[in-house]
């Protein structure tokens, strides 16, 4: 692409360029150009292509049975005669392994970034990033085949003591903080200066005996508990959280570093510390980024079929009471997988768009999400650049 | 490229008259492949191994569930459909529109083992018991003499001959299998999943029960080859082999494997029952 170089409307003659080689390259140019623009719509057409092939049909399942009966209805029987063809419970399946998956990944992954980016040495994250984006090499299959053989039987015959170590491991940290925490905020602020130590002292062997006691008290409510099958949504939601945890690291440390030396060290300048700095200017500056690593996870989550499939029991009904984890769900991947062998459109054509529809909701929700993020990371950056 | 092509299939064609005019010699010229249910899958591939060592044919098994053999016959992309189950009308219909004439075979008979965890102290269950337990009329244990715990069904998915045996013969049109029953995609996979849950019940093919599961006496009457043969244990079944036509040359061949010794041996040695 070697333009003219004009210098004050006059030629300078160690560029001429010749007319003919002119031509040519403005030929190979435009070539090169056709050629990318080619390949860049190729992908664009192919999801357009998907999208319409799937709705193209699903269209004929609504309109055969309208949408009332696929949102609202709970009853799934699609190889009886006649067929019902209630999704909601298998929507709701879906939403709640994302949601507990969302909840274990997002906080972990983030934190894990966080981590990454600004509090281990340089030699350390060398090593530790490429191990935990590994998680992403292990095929999902491999990941059900654990989920099913291993965790499931190990939920079934220890689950109650598993869930009060995890609360313990989980919780005690953050009491421990907010027990120190709380106890300075109060001494400081209700006793005398000589006595504030004293004071500080005495909230804190108070606050921690309490603490003690709902560590304690919850504890045994959990260990109580009894899971019944281990091929549930808290399975199936560990597993996911997994999946999507190298995918929210990798993104999201990826925005952390991109923050730059020159905000951190401008923090640094102003006399924040290291949790200000981090809380009140690197998270802020790199939210967009984040925030799409976490869309991203959560896609992840949410389009995951093999592990579903095999450990989450695919029992189409709402648990009971609905926040329950310990039931089995059904979500709407593993219907798509499990009934599409029978799903011909020779055998009941009603059974087999239906499962498109599956699909098509699948793809808005994810056209959606994806749509949102991109406008959010849009706004973020325009604030941040101070428009 | 045409010529080519017709050149190559006739070869081909001509081979495979000759392999079949030269029947009981060893011929590679022939190739069947097979499609379908995942209970009738283990007959298929000791079959096909003995058949290719005995006659050189190369024989294919593929296990995708009743349902898809029933689909890979009538699209034709198979030459053997497996089947735990009959031909339903609809796809005998859709068979006939396609101009293909599904011939049945029974190779075998199977009968459904309703199996529960070792740990687990009930030892027979009546139809109508089990019929109530997967409908989810009874949840625990303790209403039929077992221990106080919720009851966990697992049922297969809808493509599995052996899901709808279970449907025809115990449960029936007016008794839909409740919603909390968990579905699993093999035999293989239930029985782990019963084997590892101690509330778990699960049914499989009698070839499928080993020691991690134990199966239930139904009505009364264990489930064996014997009770299966002669009719007493109730919930059992014919497994099928389907052609397109009467079968010819290597593919009757294959499929009269079930009426020789060796055929029969093979069968009850994996747990089925010859008929």
């Amino acid at each position: 692409m070697t333009e003219e170089v004009k210098t004050d409307g006059q030629r300078s003659s160690a560029f001429v360029v010749s007319p003919q080689k002119r031509k040519m390259q403005k030929l190979a140019k435009n070539a090169g150009e056709t050629l990318l623009l080619g390949i860049a719509s190729f992908v664009a057409i192919i999801v357009l292509f998907i999208f319409f092939f799937v709705a193209v049909d699903a269209i004929p399942y609504f309109q055969l049975r309208g949408f009332t009966e696929f949102f609202t209805s709970t009853g799934w029987y699609p190889a009886d005669e006649p067929g019902e063809f209630g999704a909601l419970a298998i929507i709701y399946g879906s939403a709640m392994v994302t949601f507990g998956s969302a909840l274990l990944a997002v906080p972990m992954g983030i934190a894990a970034a966080v981590c990454l980016s600004d509090i281990l040495p340089f030699s350390v994250r060398q090593y530790a990033k490429p191990v935990i984006e590994m998680l992403a090499a292990i095929p999902s299959v491999a990941f059900g085949f654990f989920a099913l053989v291993i965790l499931a039987p190990l939920l079934q015959s220890n689950g109650g003591p598993l869930l009060m170590w995890t609360w313990w491991i989980l919780a005690a940290p953050f009491l421990l903080l907010a027990v120190i925490v709380a106890a300075d905020l109060l001494s400081a602020r209700f006793a005398q200066e000589e006595n504030r130590k004293k004071m500080a002292l005495l909230l804190q062997s108070l606050f921690g005996l309490l603490a003690v006691l709902v560590l304690y008290v919850v504890g045994t409510k959990l260990n109580a508990i009894e899971i019944i099958t281990g091929t549930n949504a808290l399975n199936v939601s560990i597993i996911l959280s997994f999946m999507a945890l190298p995918t929210i690291v990798s993104v999201a440390e990826d925005a952390l570093q991109s923050v730059g030396r020159e905000l951190r060290e401008g923090s640094y300048a102003l006399g924040a510390t290291r949790a200000e700095t981090l809380l009140k200017t690197v998270l802020p500056a790199a939210s967009s980024g984040i925030l799409a690593a976490v869309i991203l996870g959560i896609m992840r989550a949410l389009g995951e079929t093999m592990v579903v499939w095999m450990a989450s029991g695919n029992s189409s009904h709402i648990p009971d009471p609905w926040y329950n984890y310990l039931d089995a769900v059904r979500t709407l991947t593993a219907t798509i997988a499990g009934d599409m062998g029978e799903a011909d459109q020779v055998t009941g054509s009603e059974r087999y768009h239906v499962l498109f529809a599956m699909g098509l909701l699948l793809l808005v929700i994810s056209f959606f999400s994806n749509l949102v993020s991109e406008r959010i990371v849009v706004r973020q950056r325009k604030i941040l650049s101070g428009q | 490229m045409y010529i080519k092509m017709k050149l190559f299939r006739n070869i081909l064609l001509g081979a495979a008259v000759l392999g079949v005019m030269s029947a009981g010699e060893a011929s590679a010229a022939g190739k069947i492949v097979m499609d379908g249910s995942t209970t009738v899958g283990p007959i298929a591939k000791s079959f096909a191994a003995y058949f290719t060592k005995t006659t050189g044919t190369e024989v294919t098994v593929s296990e995708s569930g009743s349902g898809n053999g029933a689909k890979s016959i009538i699209n034709g992309t198979c030459d053997i459909a497996n089947m735990s189950r009959g031909m339903k009308d609809k796809e005998v219909a859709a068979a006939k529109a396609k101009g293909v004439s599904p011939v049945e075979h029974i190779v075998a008979l199977d009968g459904l083992a309703v199996v529960v965890n070792p740990g687990n102290r009930v030892t027979a269950l009546s139809k109508s018991q089990i019929r109530d337990i997967y409908s989810g009329k009874i949840t625990n244990w303790s209403k039929v003499g077992g221990p106080n715990a919720q009851i966990v069904k697992i049922q297969r998915e809808s493509n599995s001959g052996t899901q709808d045996t279970f449907k025809s013969l115990v449960m029936g049109k007016q008794y839909p299998i409740s919603k909390r029953a968990e579905s699993q995609a093999s035999n293989g996979a239930v029985k782990n999943r019963v084997s590892t849950t101690p509330a778990a019940i699960g049914f499989i093919g009698l070839g499928f029960v080993d020691s991690s599961v134990k199966p239930l006496l139904v009505e009364g009457v264990a489930p064996s080859a014997e009770t299966v043969k002669n009719g007493t244990y109730p919930i059992s079944r014919p497994l099928f082999m389907y052609t397109n036509g009467q079968p010819t040359g290597v593919v009757k061949q294959f499929i009269d494997l079930n009426k020789t010794s060796n055929g029969m041996r093979m069968i009850s040695e994996l747990g089925f029952v010859n008929k």
